[in-house]
């Protein structure tokens, strides 16, 4: 126990500002995305990731928003495990053929009014899978979609700021 | 102790060594009938060989029909044993009853190549689903990928235990975490696990056949997506097999530079793994610690490598891009502080009593089993396995500089984490002698793709384990097949063994413990 106690002291907070090399972007996104979720969200964002078939890379990264540097619950994001408690659907792609059924039983059980993001270049548009017989393409082929945030996997700086526009849009 | 290709030439009467059979390839090759095809697996197995993987490939482009391949090995030796089969009605001796690994091997070639495997007991579709249509075999040649799959009726046979007060727990394929999809179907009675069945398949996104509509070198950037944390061990795996078909000898350079990246993904995912362990035992403590190490190695990915997980890193020929001139430098000073901040982490994970009463003694998987299975990986050598590539098929650099191998004996939830533990040590070692001895000069050299009618193969170490890649070039020079194995292709198989008798809630647990890739293992 002391030397969890010593290891928490001599940690600190690790929580940046913002991470190196962003730092003045972050710090205005994250203030924004603060005060647009307690103004339309009653300060708290509520998203259920739904892998639709990635290779889960974009999953480690969105992972990263949940580790101490990012620590996005500080803007009132967290996570959840149901459906039945989320704002916004993170949705990685490519849907793949064998994931349909489950993502659009995802999609209904959430309660409106909801939002859907497509996570990835493949959320985007199925990416280096392209469209097949196992593979449906980008998330928008199946479900609603509100924003795609790109990259391969986006950073998690990049999908920070992909909810904050999101956010503000709505 | 005979060779196993010097007990193969015995058993098939003949002396050519490692006959390559019709074409070249980079690893012995024995063209079998049918009959020697199950003996060859006997003597195999009676030798301690392990069945590594199992697969078909469609050659009627050649006019050949069908070919089925055995890769087997033993310690240094991999070889292949192929079955050529005729176009019409395809079937092959199914090897299930001998290696338990070839169960879901051979459902695979069933699913995806239409050829029966005779006599093997189970038949029901794997990856592929149950409302895919029965004729439907993506990897066959006269197979449409463009066209969208229909979906038919369809029904999937789960064994059930009956008895009092048994029921039945499904969970998936959407989980509760940030996590991949699968469906576990659990027989339990109170909480005592009876029997666990996975379904995977939900992810498939047709990997395989997607390669062989792309050029050899668009192949790299797809193998690095295989699987999103093995990004660089698929790319490596890849890039070798392509290399070995091509006469292709990357610099040292570019070796040793793919030998860093691959111990920093090793180190990266066994932080987050290590932490993911702590989590899901409660002590949520350790999850931010090892997370914020781990964010920490990904950020100086990016500043050096230019990609937070390494991906398109790694090139058939060599590497994307040489090191900045401070990046070795950069990289000592980074694994200095790493271990720092590792060993006093370790030293609380180690002493915290109630972290260590929830891993020790649950989900053993016992070297018995992990040998009768054919596990490979951090899994294969927490259950008393001296399974390493790095060691068995050592590439350069690898043949100089030499990675200690961890074997634990326990198979439990604490020794699939202490063998993590021990291999970031091992790994922030290999990388600072690495980088002691990197060689000067080039990073990549250009190469030519294959002549038609060649196959190259590879076995690469990743962090979860071994990682297989067979290619066969076509006509017209084309990818004609790529085959891939992910470590999870057999590992799955060690988590349905070693959750038995466990209770439910420590499922999560030793989930993470083995922590499979289901992209990987659907492709």
């Amino acid at each position: 126990m002391m030397r969890i106690l010593r290891q928490l002291f001599r940690t600190g907070i690790m929580t940046e500002p913002f991470p190196s090399g962003a730092k003045a972007e972050i710090i205005t996104v994250g203030a924004k995305l603060e005060e647009a979720i307690r103004r339309r969200f009653r300060r708290s964002l509520t998203i259920r990731e739904v892998d639709a078939g990635s290779c889960n890379g974009c999953e480690l990264e969105i992972h990263a928003l949940n580790n101490p540097l990012y620590n996005c619950e500080r803007f009132g994001i967290h996570f959840t495990a149901s459906p039945r408690f989320a704002d916004i659907l993170l949705v990685t792609g490519p849907v793949s053929r064998n994931m349909e059924i489950a993502v659009r039983r995802t999609w209904m059980a959430t309660p409106p009014p909801k939002f859907v993001i497509a996570v990835g270049d493949c959320g985007a548009d199925g990416g280096i899978f392209g469209e097949s017989y196992a593979s449906l393409g980008g998330v928008a082929k199946v479900l609603p979609v509100d924003l795609i945030i790109r990259g391969c996997p986006p950073t998690p700086l990049a999908l920070l700021r992909g909810i904050l526009e999101l956010v503000e849009k709505e | 102790m005979k060779s196993l290709q010097a007990l193969l030439q015995e058993l098939l009467r003949t002396d050519e060594a490692g006959a390559p059979g019709s074409y070249p390839t980079s690893v012995p090759l024995y063209p079998v009938t049918d009959k020697q095809f199950k003996e060859a697996a006997r003597a195999l197995q009676l030798a301690g060989a392990r069945l590594a993987g199992e697969w078909a490939t469609d050659e009627t482009r050649y006019r050949r029909g069908f070919g089925v391949f055995a890769c087997y090995n033993r310690n240094a030796e991999y070889l292949l044993v192929k079955l050529q089969l005729h176009e019409e009605h395809p079937t092959f001796p199914s090897l299930t009853r001998k290696f338990p690994a070839a169960w879901r091997f051979e459902r695979q070639i069933h699913s995806f190549m239409g050829i029966v495997p005779a006599g093997h007991p189970d038949l029901r579709p794997w990856i592929k689903h149950e409302d895919w249509p029965q004729g439907a075999w993506p990897l066959r040649k006269t197979f449409d990928p463009a066209r969208p799959m229909p979906r038919v009726p369809g029904d999937y046979q789960w064994r059930r235990v009956e008895g009092d007060g048994v029921h039945e727990i499904p969970v998936g394929p959407v989980h509760a975490g940030i996590i991949e999809p699968g469906h576990f179907r659990f027989q339990v009675v109170g909480e005592d696990i009876l029997h666990l069945e996975e379904k995977l398949g939900y992810v498939h996104k047709g990997i395989e056949k997607r390669f062989e509509a792309l050029s050899w070198a668009e192949g790299a950037r797809l193998a690095g997506r295989i699987s999103g944390d093995s990004t660089v061990a698929h790319a490596l795996a890849y890039s070798q097999a392509v290399e070995s078909m091509t006469e292709c000898t990357p610099p040292d350079r570019a070796l040793w530079l793919r030998a860093v990246m691959l111990e920093r993904e090793r180190i990266a995912n066994h932080l987050g793994d290590l932490g993911a362990i702590a989590n899901d035992a409660a002590l949520s403590f350790l999850f931010y610690q090892f997370m914020a190490l781990r964010e920490q190695m990904l950020r100086t990915n990016h500043g050096l490598f230019g990609h937070r997980l390494l991906m398109d890193g790694i090139r058939p020929g060599g590497v994307a891009a040489d090191l900045p001139p401070d990046g070795a430098q950069r990289i000592l000073d980074e694994m200095n502080g790493l271990l720092d901040r590792f060993e006093g982490l370790v030293t609380i994970y180690d002493e915290n009593a109630s972290l260590d009463g929830r891993l020790r003694g649950t989900g053993i998987l016992t070297p018995e089993q992990a040998g009768e299975l054919g596990v490979v990986g951090l899994v294969a050598r927490a259950s008393g396995q001296r399974l390493d590539c790095r060691i068995q098929h050592p590439r350069p650099p690898y043949d100089r500089v030499v990675p200690e191998v961890v074997v634990l004996n326990t198979g439990d939830v604490h020794a699939r984490g202490w063998v993590r533990i021990e291999e970031v040590r091992e790994s922030v070692r290999l990388i600072r002698r690495l980088l002691a001895s990197l060689p000067s000069g080039e990073t990549a050299i250009p190469w030519t793709p294959p002549a038609p009618d060649r196959t190259g193969f590879s076995a690469v170490e990743g962090w979860r384990g071994e990682i297989l890649c067979w290619l066969q070039s076509g006509p017209e020079r084309e990818i004609n097949r790529c085959m891939v194995r992910d470590p999870s292709g057999v590992n799955w198989l060690g988590l349905e063994r070693a959750i038995l008798g466990n209770i439910v809630p420590e499922f999560p647990l030793c989930n993470k413990s083995f922590n499979q890739s289901y992209s990987g293992h659907d492709l």
